[in-house]
C-alpha cells in the first residue's frame, strides 16, 4: 500500500517533468480559470457583506408613539412585542436619545441640531425582528396599539436587497460550476496526452495484472499536482490584487458607501482553502475522466 | 488447469467461438493453430478475461472465470504470463527495469526484485544485457526479455501469441528451446503460431480452430500448408488491449 503510493508520487513527478510543456499549459489554463473565479469571489464576498450590513440596518420596525403616551402603556407594548416569537428584541427609544444618535451620526456637523428649538423627534419603540418574514406580524400587532402615531418599516428596500443578493449568489454558482467544468476538461485533456503516450505501458501493466488503481495512481497524483500548482499561483495573484485594491480604494469606499471592504486576511485564507480544494478536485476529476476509456476491461 | 466447457462467443457480425470444449492440463505444451480469424485470439482473450463468453464456462485452476468480477481480473492475470509477436517492451526502460516493472506491479520488495530479476535473465540467457535498452538488442534478445517479464512472477500458464513471428528461423528455434525449458519446469504453455516447421518438429499437442470450432486436437503436426510464418493480422500490433 505505502509502496504503491510512493510509486505513484514518484511516477507523477517524473511525468510532469517529462511532459513540461503540456503540464505548464494546463497549469496556465487552470490558473487563468481560478483567477477569474478568485476575482469574482472577492467581489461577491464584498457585495454579500455589504448587503448583510445594509439588511441589518433596515431590518427593524420602528413604531413612533404619540407624545402623550404614558409610561405604563409603553411598558405594556414592549411586553406584548417581546412576547411575540418573531421579535428578537423590542426597546424603547426616547426622543432625547434619538436626537443624540442623530447628532452623533452627523458627526462634526452635529452642532447644527443644537439650534433646534424643540426636539422634532417622536418617542419610539425599535423592534429587531428574528427574521424578515416575521416583520409583517409585528407591524400588524403594532397597528392594534393605542397611542401609535406611525409605523415605519423598510419592507420594500429589504426585499429588494434580498432579491439582489439571491440573484448575485445564483450567478456566482453558475459561473463557478461553468469554470470548474472547463477546468476539468482542460486537465483531462492534458492527462489524456500523457495517458496516450503511455498507452502501451498501461496495456502491458494490465496484462501483467496491475489493478486499475495501481495504474491510475500516478496519473491521479499528476492531476492533483497540476491543480495544486495552479491554485497556489492564482491564490497568490488574487491576494496581490486584493491588497492593492484595499490600498487604493478601501478608504474611499468606506467614506462613500459607509461599508468597509472585507479584511485581507479573512478573504485570502478563505480563498486559499477554496482554491486548494477546487484545484485538487479539478485535477483528480480530470485525470480519472481521462483514464476511463483505458481502464474499461 | 484450464477447461472450456461449451463456450460460445459471438461478435456482432461473426462467430468468435461456438460450443468449444477443451481441457488443458497442468504442464501441457499446446499449439493453437488455424487460419486468421478462426477464433484463436478469441480463445486467448477469453482466458485472459479480456472479453466475456456469451455462454459456457471456463475454469482456470479451480475458479470459473466467467463468474469472476472485474475487480478480480488483475489477480487472474498474475497467474498468466503473456508474450507477444511484437515483444511489447517499454523502450525507455532498461532490460532490468522492463522485467522489474512486472514485479513492482505485484508489490514485490526492492530486495526481492534485485535478487530475482538477474536469475530470470540468466534463465532466458541474457544475464549480460541487464543494463541495455530494448533498441540495443536483437529481435531474439528482445523476445527473451519479454519472456523473462512474462515468467518472473511464476505464472502457472504462459501464453505465447506468435512469439516467433518476427524472428528468423535460427532465432525462432532458440526461443522454442527456451519455451520448452520453461515448460519442463512445470509451466503450462499455450502457443499460437503459424509456423509449420516448428509445430511439426516439436511434436506437441496441436489444437486447430476453424470458424470458431475446434476441428482437430491431437499430438502431431501442423496440418496446414506453411502459410508464411508471422503474417497474421490477428497477432499484429494493437489487437489486444484497448
Amino acid at each position: 500500500m505505502v509502496s504503491s503510493i510512493l510509486y505513484a508520487i514518484k511516477e507523477a513527478f517524473l511525468q510532469v517533468g517529462r511532459n513540461k510543456g503540456m503540464s505548464l499549459a494546463s497549469i496556465f489554463s487552470i490558473t487563468a480559470m481560478l483567477l477569474i473565479l478568485g476575482v469574482f469571489f472577492a467581489f461577491i464576498v464584498n457585495v454579500n457583506v455589504a448587503m448583510e450590513g445594509a439588511k441589518q440596518e433596515y431590518d427593524t420596525v420602528q413604531i413612533y408613539l404619540l407624545n402623550d403616551t404614558d409610561e405604563t402603556s409603553v411598558r405594556q407594548m414592549l411586553d406584548t412585542l417581546n412576547a411575540l416569537p418573531e421579535v428578537k428584541e423590542a426597546v424603547y427609544l426616547p426622543k432625547e436619545e434619538a436626537l443624540e444618535q442623530w447628532k452623533s451620526q452627523w458627526g462634526d456637523s452635529g452642532y447644527l441640531l443644537d439650534s433646534l428649538a424643540e426636539n422634532p423627534l417622536p418617542n419610539a419603540i425599535v423592534v429587531n425582528v428574528q427574521d424578515l418574514a416575521g416583520a409583517d406580524a409585528v407591524v400588524a400587532k403594532a397597528k392594534t396599539f393605542e397611542g401609535v402615531e406611525d409605523i415605519l418599516y423598510y419592507k420594500e428596500t429589504v426585499e429588494k436587497l434580498i432579491s439582489i443578493t439571491d440573484s448575485v449568489k445564483i450567478a456566482t454558482m453558475i459561473m463557478m460550476i461553468f469554470l470548474v467544468i472547463v477546468s476539468i476538461v482542460v486537465v483531462s485533456n492534458t492527462i489524456k496526452l500523457t495517458v496516450q503516450a503511455r498507452g502501451r505501458e498501461i496495456e502491458i501493466m494490465k496484462y501483467v495484472g496491475a489493478t486499475n488503481w495501481f495504474i491510475r495512481g500516478p496519473f491521479l497524483v499528476e492531476g492533483i499536482l497540476i491543480g495544486l500548482f495552479s491554485s497556489a499561483i492564482s491564490c497568490g495573484i488574487v491576494a496581490l490584487i486584493y491588497s492593492k485594491v484595499i490600498e487604493l480604494v478601501g478608504d474611499d469606499l468606506l467614506l462613500i458607501i459607509g461599508i468597509p471592504l472585507v479584511p485581507f486576511e479573512f478573504l485570502t485564507t478563505n480563498l486559499a482553502v477554496i482554491f486548494i480544494a477546487l484545484g485538487v478536485s479539478i485535477g483528480a476529476a480530470g485525470s480519472v475522466f481521462s483514464m476511463r476509456r483505458y481502464l474499461d476491461t | 488447469m484450464i477447461e472450456f466447457k461449451d463456450v460460445t462467443k459471438y461478435y456482432k457480425s461473426n462467430i468468435g467461438l461456438e460450443n468449444v470444449s477443451v481441457k488443458i492440463d497442468k504442464g501441457d505444451f499446446l499449439f493453437l493453430v488455424g487460419p486468421s480469424g478462426a477464433g484463436k485470439s478469441t480463445f486467448i482473450k477469453l482466458i485472459l478475461k479480456e472479453i466475456d463468453a456469451d455462454s459456457g464456462s471456463i475454469t482456470f485452476g479451480d475458479k470459473d472465470i466467467t463468474k469472476l468480477s472485474n475487480r478480480d481480473i488483475p489477480k487472474l492475470r498474475r497467474g498468466i504470463g503473456i508474450v507477444f509477436q511484437d515483444f511489447r517492451l517499454l523502450p525507455k526502460k532498461t532490460v532490468f527495469e522492463n522485467v522489474a516493472f512486472a514485479m513492482q506491479i505485484v508489490h514485490c520488495t526492492k530486495r526481492t526484485i534485485r535478487r530475482q530479476v538477474p536469475q530470470v535473465l540468466a534463465l532466458v540467457g541474457i544475464e549480460n544485457k541487464a543494463d541495455k535498452y530494448p533498441d540495443e538488442l536483437s529481435a531474439g534478445e528482445q523476445q527473451r526479455v519479454a519472456i523473462a517479464r512474462a515468467i518472473v512472477n511464476n505464472p502457472t500458464v504462459l501464453i505465447a501469441d506468435e512469439p516467433t513471428g518476427n524472428l528468423d528461423p535460427d532465432t525462432a528455434w532458440g526461443i522454442m528451446r527456451l519455451l520448452e525449458n520453461i515448460n519442463s519446469r512445470g509451466t503450462t504453455i499455450v502457443m499460437v503460431t503459424h509456423a509449420k516447421d516448428i509445430v511439426d518438429k516439436m511434436a506437441k499437442r496441436v489444437v486447430a480452430i476453424e470458424n470458431g470450432h475446434i476441428v482437430r486436437d491431437e499430438f502431431g503436426t501442423y496440418g496446414y500448408e506453411n502459410d508464411s510464418r508471422g503474417i497474421d493480422e490477428e497477432g499484429a500490433l494493437g489487437k489486444y488491449g484497448q
